[in-house]
């Protein structure tokens, strides 16, 4: 079985996430690191891999090229290969352009299972896997927090609003794991020290079909609107009904 | 009742610290030459070791697919360094070999001009600068950067550098040091196994070069359990430190002295503050205090908080906002309490480690990086046909002592200790030797343990001012400051006794600059429980000066320094 | 501007964050619909003319009985298609952002999505870097695709009634492919910490363990989770899971209930952006109190008790 995780390198929490107030995107300057939700997914793939006796994981990913160093975490957790596209003009690539280009890549790769983590440390809530399922015209199922494969049908749990769904995909399909699906591993020091031998492909613009132009811009930074006034109340026998009050005019009773 | 720390050692002994390679040969992974630390010792042996292995690529097969891994416990290399920083650019033009220019190093900037200022509460005193101080041809650098780029640099020549990875302990075959243990990862609270627990692995090499900087774990036990220890104890002062981004540049390297340290000999207050401009819009303030005072109220986080009020720093950090916060242990005895020996079988030592500082200079960068490099050319010589390997690591020994930094150290051997005197009594007495270039007062002096020194308290702490969120903070929102994001759920990694008198549980809960220590509950004896919050540990060492033992947790936890 | 709006239901009724959208795109002005995907959803045409919708697309099919995406993308594409609407909104939720996504890629189209607020000349308001900035975004070109975050705006209820039309349900091959084998039901134990519109979480001020009894009864009375500090999981209190903050879980409510919590910056990053904070503690000087849009200085022990039985008779 051939798993494919689509991963993205996001700024490292340590070096500060910002924006870069000349381009008003986030600041891709300083260190890169795997999103921490898309390690999930890494997870699960060598999971199901390691369960099936055999396969392939390989770790796609849309990045600068300094992203070839985080991206190879995924390589020392277990993964046997990566392909990273990069190109200069993804810079600041919207959530279609990402897609377009990752759809391109794994459909090179052909592989059985894609799978996602559930959300993009960076971006914050984004469904990329959604737009990559459609363009690549296969089943999707999100908020995974189970899975199984057997044969060439998965199972999964999928977590919503309302409580869990159990459903059914013949495979190939895309997959987006939640974050409670499993406890990502350590790479081992061997891992480590293997993963600068395994390979790593890097496909350019025209090998994933061009970029078209964003179809979404950004246009300004703003400071967030003030709290509003903050309330202080010293009890004096009546701050529970005060309490009871204020929540009922914010109209959250 | 007279309390001292060191009547309460930590539940530790050297003997955790070595033991003898268990992993199946198979599974032992083997490299050329083994570096723990990726500081600028580390990295300088690193570095060495990869132009070495240029020379001469004959070496390379008997080095294996690793010729040299460094080791470095930290998120990433410069994560756990922290530190004024003037440098003397010296040992690194020898590093490369005269090959990379001054503006190719990564420094902030040459120093420009200097002041030493002496504080009252309200004022300050311009001195002359002490010679021993004088910066012209230093640069100010940040501690951290260096250590990023100096592990690309050894990268590029060769070295695998392996963040996130502790060096639990030494692996000794037959009375020699073979490699290391690396740390476990993925351990609850109670030392159980979670879902993702990964095992530490026996990493074996030629020869094992130790450059963990202050405090160093393995070193300690090293030193202890190979008998190199010298005639003096180590002695360590208190480093905590901001960096601001500030609208106005600062054009001057400033040191101060005196206020907020109280200058009476029984209080042992030692130490002072450095203010230097880090480029264009940035400044980093520090307040360094030995660690043999005595006051169990002293806390030099506070001092450094303090000190900011003062009317002269105030004005530099007008406008402006703290970007990062740092706190680490600086080793003190200078020459009196170097090592007798700095190499074991299959064992090298370099840098902080073993107290290559130069205190009066406030100098330990350049002499980390000359030693690493020392260290990497013994360590080759363990390759060479007809030396044995003894006679190699020896000439390590006989290298540093024919080096600059020997030079150096002995020359200001005695002027820490004669602070022990007191501020103006130590003044005096430094002049004297700096005079004289050493010779003068003649003799050795000794250093006390830290942890003997008997412990005070006062109301010091009244005096601290209350963190406003703006110029001065409290403790834990500096440990936020410092990147700290350890995970939780991990054993505690600091050893102490945990019910001790109630001046030594106050004199840890001031003392520590990330709030680790918090005085619980007294007992019907008037012992009291210390309670501990180990993820806010920032590994700063003090605990082990003062009658604990500080021992590395899970790798990549603790601070995530860029520029300090 | 020519509005389509993307009712969500469940369990035979539209949901409010659907209907608050609804309320935004009429308050925008242009022709708006709203289009309800199901089967046996005729009926639901009426709550949403109810609350201002003018128009309801209605697809009613066996085929998209299970709350599933794909199917919904290829309704929705063909109706913007045919009908020429400009502009497509969504409430957040796991089945819409899925369908607003799907519907990016199909239409060629640009997504926006964590939205706080659009304006009618097509100019979004998003928060970014924990809500510490507001970003404005906008579409260049086709239609524009928006996701709001859940519980941006509020129903209105109009008392109207929507002209219904059909909708034609083409799917393509693959969106059949995933197959529902068993539905969620009714809520469980009550939400996770996560998903939870409201947590109340106790710190050390609680004092001992078994008073966090006091959180976990007010949580409950007021339908939401219960959260922890460090500090608590620390000494054993309550279970890992529970832990906001930097180093345990980061969480967004529409309330956030602190009782005994000092503060500190590393539990502040973990719920600062939470709609609206209420912190009890009896120590004035507390951290918290700094950044909760309500702070009362009291005794906990006295006030949460009389606090939930006041809510429970106020909820039923």
């Amino acid at each position: 079985m051939k798993v494919a995780v689509c991963v993205k390198a996001v700024p490292d929490a340590a070096s500060g996430r910002r924006i870069d107030p000349s381009t008003k995107r986030l600041d891709r300057s300083g260190e890169l690191a795997i999103s921490e939700w898309d390690t999930y997914a890494i997870e699960e793939a060598l999971v199901l891999t390691e369960a099936a006796g055999d396969g392939e994981v390989v770790v796609v990913s849309l990045g600068p090229e300094r992203a070839v160093d985080a991206v190879r975490k995924a390589l020392a957790m277990g993964a046997d290969r990566a392909v990273l596209v990069t190109d200069p003009a993804f810079e600041g690539a919207d959530l279609l352009g990402t897609a377009k280009a990752l759809a391109a890549a794994l459909e090179r790769e052909a592989p059985d299972l894609v799978l996602f983590g559930q959300q993009s440390a960076d971006g914050g809530g984004a469904c990329l896997w959604a737009a990559v399922a459609d363009r690549l015209r296969r089943p999707i199922v999100s908020q995974v927090s189970e899975l199984t494969v057997d044969g060439g049908t998965l199972t999964g749990k999928r977590q919503t609003e309302f409580g869990y769904d159990t459903l059914r995909l013949p495979l190939p399909a895309v997959v987006a794991v939640a974050d409670s699906i499993n406890t990502p591993r350590y790479p081992s020091l061997k891992g480590i020290m293997g993963a600068k031998k395994k390979p790593q492909e890097t496909l350019a613009a025209a090998d994933v079909g061009g970029l078209d132009e964003s179809r979404t811009t950004v246009l300004a930074l703003n400071p967030p609107p003030a709290r509003g006034e903050a309330r202080r109340i010293d009890d004096d026998g009546t701050a529970a009904e005060k309490i009871v009050e204020f929540l009922a005019e914010r109209r959250l009773l | 009742m007279i309390v001292r720390p060191s009547d309460f050692p930590p539940p530790w002994s050297a003997g955790e610290a070595f033991r003898p390679p268990t992993d199946p040969a198979d599974e032992r992974i083997e490299v050329g030459f083994l570096v723990v630390g990726a500081g600028p010792a580390g990295l300088a042996a690193a570095i060495r070791l990869g132009q070495l292995l240029e020379e001469h690529p004959e070496q390379a097969e008997r080095l294996g697919d690793v010729p040299v891994a460094v080791l470095e416990k930290g998120k990433a290399p410069g994560a756990h360094l922290v530190s004024g920083a003037v440098v003397n650019p010296r040992a690194l033009q020898r590093l490369f070999r005269g090959r990379k220019r001054l503006d190719q190093l990564p420094f902030a900037g040459p120093v420009e001009a200097e002041s030493v200022l002496f504080l009252t509460r309200k004022h300050a005193y311009r001195i002359p600068t002490p010679p021993t101080m004088v910066n012209d041809r230093n640069h100010i650098a940040s501690l951290s950067r260096l250590g990023g780029w100096l592990a690309e640099e050894a990268e590029s020549l060769g070295a695998t550098v392996l963040p996130e990875t502790v060096a639990e302990s030494l692996l000794v075959e037959g009375g020699r040091v073979v490699g290391v243990r690396t740390g476990d990862r993925g351990r609850g609270r109670n030392g159980e196994a979670l879902a993702n627990f990964e095992p530490g692995s026996d990493l074996t090499a030629r020869v094992t070069i130790l450059a963990e900087g202050t405090q160093g774990h393995l070193t300690g036990a090293a030193l202890e359990r190979f008998g190199l220890q010298g005639e003096n104890p180590q002695v360590w002062a208190l480093g905590v430190k901001e960096v601001w981004r500030v609208p106005r540049p600062l054009r001057r390297v400033i040191h101060t002295m005196g206020w907020p340290l109280r200058a009476r000999a029984k209080y042992r207050e030692f130490g002072g503050s450095f203010i230097y401009p880090v480029g264009e819009d940035l400044v980093t303030i520090g307040m360094v205090v030995g660690l043999d005072y005595r006051d169990t109220a002293l806390s030099v986080h506070d001092l450094l908080q303090e000190l900011k009020t003062h009317p002269r720093i105030r004005r530099i950090l007008e406008g402006g906002e703290r970007v990062q916060w740092g706190a680490k242990t600086i080793p003190e005895g200078g020459f009196v309490a170097l090592p007798r020996r700095f190499h074991a079988p299959g064992l090298l030592l370099a840098g902080d480690g073993v107290g290559l500082v130069n205190v009066p200079a406030l100098k330990g960068i350049h002499y980390a990086i000359e030693s690493g490099r020392l260290a990497a050319e013994a360590a080759w010589r363990t390759l060479a046909r007809g030396t044995s390997a003894r006679a190699a690591l020896a000439s390590y020994d006989e290298s540093l002592r024919s080096s600059f930094i020997w030079r150096d150290l002995r020359e200001v051997r005695n002027m820490r200790q004669a602070f022990g005197h007191g501020f103006y009594v130590g003044g005096a007495l430094a002049s004297a030797m700096t005079a004289s270039k050493g010779r003068f007062p003649p003799g050795e002096s000794r250093t006390e343990r830290d942890a003997e020194q008997s412990l005070l308290h006062t109301r010091r702490a009244d005096l601290y001012p209350a963190p406003d969120g703006r110029l001065t903070f409290d403790k834990l929102s500096s440990v936020f400051a410092s990147g700290n994001r350890t995970r939780d759920d991990q054993p505690n990694h600091i050893r102490v006794q945990t019910r001790v008198p109630r001046e030594l549980a106050e004199l840890w809960a001031h003392m520590c600059p990330a709030q680790v220590y918090e005085v619980g509950e007294e007992d019907r004896d008037g012992t009291v429980e210390v309670h501990l919050a180990p993820s806010n540990c920032v590994q700063c060492g003090a605990i082990t000066a003062k009658g604990g033992r500080l021992t590395p947790p899970e790798g990549g936890s603790g601070p995530e320094y860029t520029i300090t | 501007m020519k509005t389509l709006v993307f009712l969500e239901h469940h369990d035979g009724a539209i949901q409010k964050g659907a209907l608050g959208v609804l309320a935004k795109a009429v308050a925008l002005g242009g022709a708006v619909a709203g289009v309800l995907t199901g089967s046996d959803v005729r009926a639901l045409a009426e709550e949403a003319g109810a609350h201002g919708a003018p128009t309801v697309w209605v697809a009613d099919d066996e085929r998209l009985a299970a709350p599933l995406p794909q199917p919904r993308v290829d309704v929705l594409a063909k109706l913007v298609r045919d009908e020429g609407f400009d502009t497509v909104l969504f409430a957040q939720s796991v089945l819409a952002a899925d369908v607003a996504a799907g519907l990016a890629a199909r239409l060629d189209a640009g997504l926006n999505w964590d939205l706080v607020d659009l304006n009618a000349d097509g100019v979004g308001t998003r928060p970014a870097l924990a809500d510490s900035v507001y970003v404005d975004v906008g579409w260049t070109d086709g239609p524009r695709l928006a996701v709001f975050r859940s519980g941006t705006f509020d129903p209105s209820r109009t008392g109207g009634t929507a002209e219904v039309k059909d909708a034609a349900v083409e799917l393509e091959d693959f969106s059949t492919l995933a197959e529902m084998v068993e539905q969620a039901h009714a809520e469980q134990q009550g939400p996770s910490i996560e998903e939870a519109d409201v947590i109340v979480a106790g710190g050390r001020g609680l004092g001992e363990p078994e008073k966090f009894s006091l959180a976990e009864e007010l949580a409950q009375a007021l339908g939401g989770a219960v959260g922890a500090t460090r500090a608590v999981v620390d000494a054993g209190w309550y279970p890992y899971s529970a832990q906001v903050g930097q180093t345990g879980k980061t969480v967004s409510p529409k309330l956030y209930v602190a009782l005994g919590i000092s503060g500190a910056i590393q539990h502040k990053v973990g719920m600062q952006s939470s709609n609206v904070i209420v912190s009890i503690n009896k120590d004035p000087n507390a951290p918290i109190f700094e950044f909760s849009d309500l702070g009362v200085v009291g005794d906990l022990h006295e006030i949460v008790p009389k606090l939930t039985e006041l809510v429970r008779a106020r909820r039923s």
